[in-house]
């Protein structure tokens, strides 16, 4: 029974190897996917392009329906996927810095990296930048310590926050991301429009 | 509906989804833990502060954690995922016909502005990577994938805030 590592099913010694392995297939699929593209990227912002939209949600619903298969037929035990604690207060704080830079910066550190491997010489000043945004953050560490550990929740899960069962929880997931679907499509075609219609045809054909 | 390929060669976006999702659940079954980017370049730094003085990467206790015994292997790890990555996004990018060294950018701004714009939003990614406790992959996606508080607080701050300022920066885009 799964996690094949952590049960020791398979070696420890292996573990890189599969590190490299996983990499490889992130890579392909994000680039793959246009997220080597920061125009492609922040179309969502805009209402030109939603792929990040579109890739992220899929993404995450078909892993959290999967992890619910998977613990259901016995094949992995879920009470050992890891997640993160919850510290409220700096979720947000974090969550609000991040999206400042996504907007700013065009990428956000998974993109960056398979931006950079293509030659995009911005992401590579991107990643400079969150090397950079690391030691900054290291160094003041003392003086942000209170927001970093505020707020404790512990392992908190979403559903049960709600008051929702784990598959309740998906099944609600999966609906607003339909929903989420069809409503930027829409805007998507209309906001193309009228970039076209104004003669901006090099943004709506979205990089 | 689009076909398989669309612009420039990509793939559907459904497809890619489906297949980041799957591939996520593979890497919870095999190892327990997600995919993550920020948590390597954290790495480098610790690596790199200790290279350059290390009484002082000792002394900071953020980072403190990496050197000596308590040395995680989760670390090591992310360093192999995003070896892997750059392999990854390259063989994509040389097959689509997109390998090429260039600063994307709009119309309507230099390549200065676009570089110093790229250089201050990956210093505040990074900063507030270390708040979220992970980036865009490993606390916004596996976070919400595992249901995980923290994941989903995270990725709606993340999309939120851009959203909201999204008009005032739109000269860097569009």
């Amino acid at each position: 029974m799964g996690p094949l590592i952590p049960n020791g099913i398979i070696d420890a010694g292996w573990s890189y190897l599969v590190a490299f392995i996983i990499g490889i297939a992130f890579g392909l699929i994000m680039e793959s996917s246009g997220f080597s593209s920061s125009k492609k990227i922040v179309g969502l912002f805009y209402g030109y392009d939603f792929t990040v939209l579109r890739v992220f949600f899929t993404a995450a619903f078909i892993a959290m329906f999967g992890l619910l298969y998977l613990n259901y037929a016995e094949i992995l035990d879920l009470s050992m996927v890891y997640f993160p604690e919850t510290f409220l207060t700096s979720a947000i704080v974090g969550g609000v810095i991040m999206g400042i830079g996504f907007i700013v910066g065009g990428y956000c550190p998974g993109t960056g990296i398979v931006a950079a491997s293509i030659g995009k010489i911005d992401a590579i000043v991107f990643l400079i930048g969150i090397f950079i945004g690391i030691f900054i953050f290291s160094e003041l560490f003392p003086l942000v310590k209170d927001i970093y550990f505020g707020n404790p929740m512990g392992k908190s899960r979403f559903n049960e926050l709600l008051g929702l069962s784990r598959g309740m929880f998906a099944f609600l997931f999966v609906l607003i991301a339909v929903i989420a679907f069809i409503v930027t499509r829409t805007i998507e075609i209309r906001v193309n429009n009228k970039y076209a219609a104004e003669n901006h045809g090099d943004q709506a054909s979205a990089e | 509906m689009d076909g398989l390929l669309k612009h420039k060669g990509y793939i559907n976006p459904y497809l890619g989804g489906i297949l980041l999702g799957l591939l996520l659940l593979f890497t919870f079954y095999i190892t327990g833990r997600g995919l993550g980017a920020s948590g390597a370049i954290k790495r480098s730094v610790a690596a790199v502060v200790y290279e350059v003085a290390p009484e002082h990467a000792e002394n900071t206790e953020y980072l403190a954690k990496y050197y000596g015994e308590e040395n995680s292997p989760l670390n090591a790890w992310l360093v192999f995922e995003i070896l892997g990555m750059l392999a990854g996004g390259f063989i994509a990018g040389a097959m689509g016909g997109r390998l090429k060294f260039k600063v994307e950018r709009s119309a309507k701004i230099t390549k200065n502005t676009r570089l110093f714009a790229a250089l201050g939003g990956g210093i505040l990614f990074g900063i507030g990577a270390q708040f979220g406790r992970g980036c865009t992959s490993g606390a916004a996606l596996t976070g919400s994938a595992a249901q995980g508080t923290s994941g989903f607080v995270v990725m709606l701050a993340i999309f939120g805030t851009a959203y909201a300022i999204a008009y005032f920066v739109r000269k860097l885009w569009i």
